[in-house]
């Protein structure tokens, strides 16, 4: 029998995922030995923790601006600029939603180190599968990522809707990690290896012939449905607003910036990095994905009359044009689509977090006022919050001079770029729907009395931690919109895959 | 020939381009950060930095080259350089007055019009909006004109939304989402213009100049990018049958957002027509010229009818709206020297004495709360300087001669006769009719007794008179002495129209690129 033969570390590219793992760690361990922490303790370390992660992800970007990308632990794991930049945007939601949560959690005696430990636990999740080079390791991050938001959804034990959000999410999202899995299983079954340089290899010397090519087909088409679950497109769509409205609104925000950042990611990693050979079979699927999410999410979104219903919607419909960005890379020599996807991802993580943070303030104590009048009178009351939500509520709409507007002429640039102007033209048109859906938010705040008193009387508190992140949130919205030269300069390197 | 040779750097010591759009920006800023305890400071602020930016626009008014058909004080910055998108300003004739327009208006607003409730709100929307149209009408960089084309839809929605009447959020709504659907195809348009002459260029650039002068179009793909860029401006304008979310706008808008609304943002879409639409597609605007003269026509007179019938006083001047925005549509699409210059020069005559005309309407209900034409009754009586002053606005609305009104609406048809004959005569009918309608309306209003209600009525306030001065002052003045306009706008049209006649081969029959004094010689 031959000796074991462990595969040699570069510990210094997995150092974030090491710090975010033995900080949990530890946070947990100190959590459950010692007596409740001080008010936002919890929410303060682990904000803490996210910012190491980040600062150390940082430095591993200049590393590979000087090194290069490579892969690493015999080919499981990918270091590129790619990896990195999902990396980095994964810990800025993961620190933005730690400080939000502070007060939430209190408020809602949810507080506890459990929340802070399961959200680190997703984020860690999530930044391995944007780094995976294996189908394997890509569907243990995806697993990892996904069982911590089931439980997460389901943490309002006060909540029968928390319950049921998370039983929706649990239910629906184990199939769809089961589809994932046995596309990967065909994958494997046509390709012979679950590495996705090494699928990339087969593909480009093989000329595949039935049934081999048919087995390819169904483990894509697969795949296709367990990502598009986990991106919420449509017509993979149907839980996420159910989910995405029961769950604890702190939650929400994670799985709307963290989930989607990372899913889009392994979207990346196996249709551009792995398939790329097979995009004029992937592509036309994307198209309609792109297409469908956008003009169901916007229109939709618009019949709603609960504010996390509307961005539950509203974030289907962001889904799609991300895959605008998809479709484009699908074509042959794009050197737009990747770029393009991380700049809206990274920006909507941002907008996204901000909009589920007021909202969470909006609800009040109980979680539970999240329809329309509950907004009513909040520019009177207070003008600030409703000012920054306005800001996030039009960078959704892609108003310009603010992030939403680069992010939306980005994609649709890149679909430009490769001679898609339908699907262009479909995006701009369906976002004037979901202007109008914005516009009704923002006229509750700004412009309803309240005739039929059914706002609440009770009057919205505003807590530092969420101020802080509110006005991060906000700042960055209006720099990107005005000076958005760093990200779009920064997503260039993206175009780098190692594969 | 070339409009990048002829641009001049600024002969003045500093940007005055883009302290034009920064001056009311940063009043925005300032207003919104003053104090909620001291409403005279945020009133201060307001007041100085409209009228600073209005000092300035006159200022470019005096130190602008007469007779250059090129951009002037042009100012060229890069700021998104991997998408090769700068912050590219400059003015020319066609421009200038529009910007001279809006600086003066502005402020006119800003002390004339009370809005009665939020008042910092209300300066600040109204300063970001006037940066926004500054900006529309100085960018010479497709993306930055599409980014304060767009933001100018913020703070009207607002403004429409928080301070006008009744049916406000539903008008401010229609008139958000109308405009954005225009602007979705323009995006796109945009995005699509740059990327096809980055394949002539070699280098993308969202540069005007630039992808006029070095980009060609295919013949078929130029048509179907003027069509994306049309919509958004035909909206804009608005041109039938795209116009009805302008009545509702304009009825529903508190009165200052009226006369901005009317005065100069119904004009970013009559100015892009010109200035994106014919410069960048010559030849697919000249091959559209048809839909459009003809939709104008429909305009002018439907507009019109539809004036005639309204028992709303406001909602008669937003009618007449349609009407006067026909003309200019007609004479941009008449290709012919006098007609374009008169539709410039309309655009600005319109501004004035719609603006005069919806500040008046406002003063009406400010004094009696209501602007139904039935309940007004003899006002003549009461107060014979409100209605002296009246009358003249509407004289010049109605195109009467020694007033703007007419210069712009002569030059029009004149121009237009031999291009497009069939649809001038059609269109002269509009303006017998619009004298219908506004003397119509006049005589319900000011003749006969006052009743109780009535007789009331306060007379002019010196507030009032000093706010009004101006609008009189320009309209008698262009009416009378219409040529140092002209003398800086018909270059710059004479131009753009050389330029379409090399791209496309067209000349219009009589058009005489002479001395651009000619043209109001006949009516002085």
């Amino acid at each position: 029998m031959e000796p074991m033969t462990y595969p040699s570390i570069d510990w210094l590219a997995i150092t974030p995922l090491i710090v975010l793992l033995g900080g949990t760690m530890i946070g947990l361990v100190a959590g459950s030995l010692t007596k409740m922490w001080r008010s936002s303790a919890y929410a303060v370390s682990t904000a803490v923790l996210a910012v190491a992660a980040l600062a150390v992800s940082i430095a591993i970007w200049v590393d590979v601006d000087s090194d290069g990308p490579r892969t690493i632990i015999n080919d499981a794991l990918t270091v590129d600029h790619f990896t990195v930049f999902v990396w980095i945007g994964i810990t800025i939601s993961l620190g933005l939603v730690s400080l939000s949560s502070a007060n939430f959690l209190r408020r809602e005696s949810m507080d506890g180190p459990e929340i802070y430990a399961l959200y680190v636990t997703a984020s860690l999740g999530g930044m391995i599968m944007a780094a995976s080079n294996d189908m394997i390791v890509l569907f243990l991050g995806l697993e990892t990522l996904s069982i911590a938001l089931y439980v997460l959804a389901a943490s309002n034990r006060r909540r029968v809707e928390s319950q049921e959000s998370g039983l929706k999410y649990f239910i629906l999202g184990g199939f769809a990690s089961a589809f994932f899995l046995y596309g990967v299983a065909l994958v494997y079954g046509a390709t012979g290896t679950t590495n996705i340089g090494g699928i990339s290899d087969v593909l480009s010397r093989e000329i595949f012939v039935r049934p081999d090519d048919a087995m390819l087909l169904a483990g894509l088409a697969l795949m296709l449905v367990g990502l598009g679950f986990k991106v919420a497109a449509a017509p993979f769509h149907f839980w996420t607003p159910d989910v995405y409205q029961g769950a604890p609104t702190p939650v929400t925000a994670l799985m709307a910036s963290v989930g989607k950042f990372a899913a889009f990611a392994a979207f990346v990693r196996v249709l551009v990095s792995a398939l790329s050979n097979r995009s004029e079979d992937w592509r036309p699927v994307i198209w309609v994905l792109a297409i469908l999410s956008i003009t169901l999410g916007s229109v939709l979104a618009v019949v709603q009359t609960d504010v996390k219903r509307m961005l539950a919607y509203s974030s289907i419909s962001h889904a799609g044009f991300i895959l605008i960005g998809l479709e484009a890379a699908g074509h042959s020599g794009d050197v737009e689509g990747v770029p393009s996807m991380f700049v809206y991802m990274m920006i909507y993580s941002v907008l996204v977090i901000g909009s589920f943070t007021v909202v969470s303030l909006v609800t009040r104590s109980g979680d539970a006022r999240s329809d329309l009048a509950a907004f009513r009178g909040l520019g009177a009351q207070r003008p600030a919050l409703a000012l920054a939500m306005t800001v996030f509520l039009l960078a959704q709409a892609g108003v310009p001079v603010t992030s939403g507007f680069i992010a939306k002429f980005g994609v649709i640039k890149s679909a430009v770029v490769n001679d898609s102007y339908a699907i262009a033209i479909i995006a701009m048109v369906a976002s004037v729907i979901a202007a109008f859906l914005y516009l009704k938010i923002m006229i509750s705040m700004w412009l309803s009395d309240d005739a039929d008193g059914a706002a609440p009387k009770e009057s919205v508190e505003v807590p530092w931690s969420a101020a802080t992140v509110i006005a991060g949130a906000a700042a960055f919205t209006l720099v990107v919109g005005v000076w958005p030269n760093w990200l779009i300069d920064a997503s260039r390197d993206l175009l780098v895959l190692i594969n | 020939m070339s409009m990048i040779a002829a641009a001049t750097e600024g002969s003045l010591p500093f940007p005055i381009l883009t302290a034009l759009i920064a001056a009311p920006a940063l009043g925005a800023l300032f207003t919104v950060l003053s104090s909620n305890r001291r409403p005279e400071i945020t009133k201060l602020i307001a007041v100085l930095s409209s009228v600073f930016t209005g000092a300035l626009g006159l200022w470019l008014l005096a130190a602008f080259e007469k007779g250059e058909e090129g951009f002037q004080f042009a100012s060229r910055h890069e700021w998104i350089g991997a998408w090769g998108i700068g912050w590219n300003v400059g003015v020319d004739g066609i421009s200038l007055f529009l910007v001279v327009l809006t600086g003066v208006l502005f402020p006119l607003v800003i002390v004339g019009v009370d809005p009665h409730h939020d008042e910092k709100r209300y300066l600040s929307w109204l300063l970001l909006l006037e940066a926004g149209v500054m900006g529309s009408f100085l960018s010479l960089d497709l993306f930055l004109f599409f980014l304060f084309f767009e933001i100018v839809l913020v703070p009207m929605y607002f403004l429409i939304g928080g301070w006008g009447y009744d049916q406000r959020i539903y008008a401010a709504t229609k008139f958000f989402l109308y405009t954005m659907v225009g602007s979705a195809f323009m995006l796109v348009g945009i995005v699509t213009t740059a990327i096809l002459a980055e394949r002539d260029l070699g280098f993308v650039t969202f540069d005007l100049v630039q992808i006029a002068e070095g980009a060609s179009f295919a013949t078929s793909t130029a048509r179907w990018l003027f069509f994306a860029f049309a919509i958004a401006f035909a909206v804009k304008v608005p041109l039938f049958p795209l116009h009805t979310w302008l009545p509702d706008a304009h009825t529903q808008a508190p009165t200052g957002g009226s006369v901005i609304l009317a005065g100069v943002l119904l004009k970013l879409g009559t100015y892009g027509l010109l200035r994106f639409g014919v410069y960048l597609f010559p030849e697919a605007a000249l091959w559209s010229r048809e839909i459009f003269l003809t939709l104008a026509v429909i305009g002018i007179i439907w507009g019109a009818i539809a004036a005639t019938m309204q028992t709303d006083l406001k909602r008669l001047v937003a009618y007449s709206s349609v009407a006067h925005l026909g003309f200019i549509v007609l004479g941009t699409f008449a290709f012919s020297s006098q007609a374009v210059s008169g539709g410039v020069m309309q655009m600005v005559n319109h501004g004035v004495s719609t603006g005069a005309l919806f500040l008046l309407v406002g003063m009406i209900y400010e004094r009696r709360h209501t602007r139904q034409i039935a309940e007004l009754k003899g006002l003549q009586k009461v107060a014979p300087v409100f209605a002296g002053v009246f009358m003249v606005v509407m004289l010049s609305s109605i195109g009467v001669p020694g007033l703007n009104g007419f210069v712009g609406e002569f030059l029009v048809l004149i121009g237009a006769f031999p291009t497009a004959r069939w649809w001038t005569v059609i269109a002269a009918t509009g303006v017998i009719l619009a004298a219908l309608y506004l003397l119509w309306a006049y005589q319900r209003v000011f003749h006969g007794e006052p009743d109780e209600q009535n007789s009331t009525f306060a007379e002019l306030k010196l507030r009032e008179g000093l706010v009004l001065a101006p609008f009189i002052a320009i309209i008698v003045f262009c009416g009378v002495y219409p040529k140092p306009m002209l003398d800086r706008i018909e270059p710059s049209v004479n131009a753009l129209l050389d330029r379409v006649e090399v791209v496309t081969g067209y000349a219009a029959p009589e058009a005489s690129h002479s001395e651009p004094a000619n043209a109001e010689g006949e009516e002085e």
